[in-house]
């Protein structure tokens, strides 16, 4: 094999990929918080009382579930315009993200909350919390603190999954790194280097997982987070 | 020109389009599954350079895109000088990524057998092989099924990504539909509909095994 590495044309692109990385982090951090937020109430509904709502959210976990987040991408950018709703490319990205993101804190959180026994509902009604404090104190938040390392996992999954949004021509850092590719033709070292990139991102991101897990629930979860590796959801 | 409708011809090309996506998820498994079980052994092994090693294998497979794997192997062999199908870049790279992720899973579950059968086995004066091929893979592998049949799923869903170096499987064929009909909705929904037969039993497989198995251990 006689083939010489360059790896400094890519020096060259550095505004092309500083920009791709910059949306990955906007993409990423956009969706965790919306996707997370969507989690805890469709996770609350879904532990309430049988019924029609347990019944959706139970359907829309299954669904997004089980298909893949690509043809999801592909339903809300070349599907949706069809029903009257066009989206730009970033948005498409978001909304898929989002409902992506949602439908797996969904199901974890949810196993957070069943892994709560009852009687410290009971303890807490004891104490003469009310329902609003019950649900926040004695139920989400310790709920949270069981999953976190689960859904830390899943967010970085998320951050690295963004990569396929270049597909529906979202201009994260995949598709500046396709971007690069055509212009400087050095492909595998346009992909090594992204891809370390990629790699960077996913360790500084579960490093600051960590440090949120830390300031929210001490020390034990944020250990576990930092250790964790991403956990496959089944 | 005289647009086609998404009508039964084209859904029974999504249907043989999704022969590849499971002749693509079996490579990837069987690929994956042989590297996975080799690096998972590394993982738990007393050496300490071979843990090292699969470790930062497992964190660096896990620690990056799917595609960036697709892409890497994809030019990486032709720049070896091999020119070779797709379907080769695709299965090479959808075995990367299954190796990484099914050694972390099947470490957890080597490990988690109970560290009594370690020591029993030992003072049977069994041999390292002995012990893991008696005592300890038999165990491991039962508490392994239920989250290697969900990540089974995972692979399904991901071989969709090799649409995007244009390997033609369900994903790539549902946007081949749509260039010639521009029915994106109708088309999309299929090709998920599809997705999703394969990937629902599958998912309530590994659910019951996870029953089945946690029903045995607290009886």
């Amino acid at each position: 094999m006689s083939y010489t590495f360059q790896f400094g044309v890519i020096a060259q692109y550095q505004n092309e990929i500083l920009a791709g990385i910059w949306m990955t982090i906007k993409l990423s951090v956009a969706s965790i918080i919306l996707g997370c937020a969507c989690g805890i109430v469709l996770a609350s509904v879904r532990s309430m009382k049988p019924g029609i709502g347990r019944i959706l959210v139970d359907a829309y976990v299954e669904i997004i579930r089980n298909t893949p987040f690509l043809v999801q991408l592909f339903i809300v950018y070349f599907g949706m315009p069809g029903l009257g709703i066009r989206v730009s490319a970033v948005t498409a990205a978001l909304i898929g993200m989002t409902i992506n993101l949602a439908a797996y804190s969904t199901e974890i959180i949810r196993a957070g909350i069943e892994s709560i026994h009852k009687s410290q509902i009971e303890a807490g009604e004891a104490l003469g919390f009310t329902r609003l404090q019950i649900y926040r104190h004695v139920i989400i938040m310790p709920a949270i603190a069981k999953v976190y390392p689960a859904l830390c996992s899943q967010f970085v999954l998320m951050m690295l999954a963004s990569s396929v949004c270049s597909a529906i021509s979202t201009n994260e850092l995949a598709a500046s790194a396709a971007f690069v590719e055509s212009q400087s033709f050095r492909s595998f070292e346009v992909y090594i280097v992204v891809t370390l990139i990629y790699l960077a991102l996913a360790l500084a991101l579960r490093g600051m997982l960590a440090m949120i897990g830390l300031w929210l629930f001490g020390r034990r979860v944020a250990r576990r987070t930092a250790v964790a590796l991403p956990e496959v959801q089944t | 020109m005289i647009l086609r409708t998404f009508g039964f011809s084209e859904f029974g090309f999504l249907v043989s389009a999704l022969l590849w996506t499971v002749v693509l998820t079996i490579i990837a498994l069987s690929g994956g599954g042989i590297v996975g079980f080799f690096i998972a052994l590394a993982r738990t092994s007393t050496h300490k350079w071979l843990r090292i090693v699969a470790a930062t294998y497992i964190q660096i497979i896990q620690g990056i895109p799917v595609l960036m794997i697709l892409f890497l192997s994809y030019y990486g062999l032709s720049l070896a000088g091999l020119q070779l199908p797709p379907l080769v870049a695709a299965g090479a790279s959808m075995t990367i990524y299954a190796s990484g992720y099914l050694a972390e899973i099947w470490r957890g579950c080597i490990q988690s057998v109970p560290k009594q059968q370690w020591e029993a086995s030992e003072s049977l004066a069994m041999t390292r092989t002995q012990q893991y091929r008696y005592v300890i893979l038999p165990q491991a592998l039962r508490i392994s099924l239920p989250s290697t049949v969900g990540f089974a799923v995972q692979v399904v869903k991901n071989t969709s990504i090799t649409s995007i170096i244009g390997f033609v499987e369900l994903a790539r064929a549902g946007q081949l539909i749509n260039n010639a009909t521009f029915q994106p909705f109708r088309v999309f929904i299929a090709v998920a509909a599809l997705y999703f037969v394969v990937c629902y039993p599958l998912s309530q497989l590994s659910r019951w095994l996870e029953r089945r198995l946690h029903a045995r251990s607290h009886r």
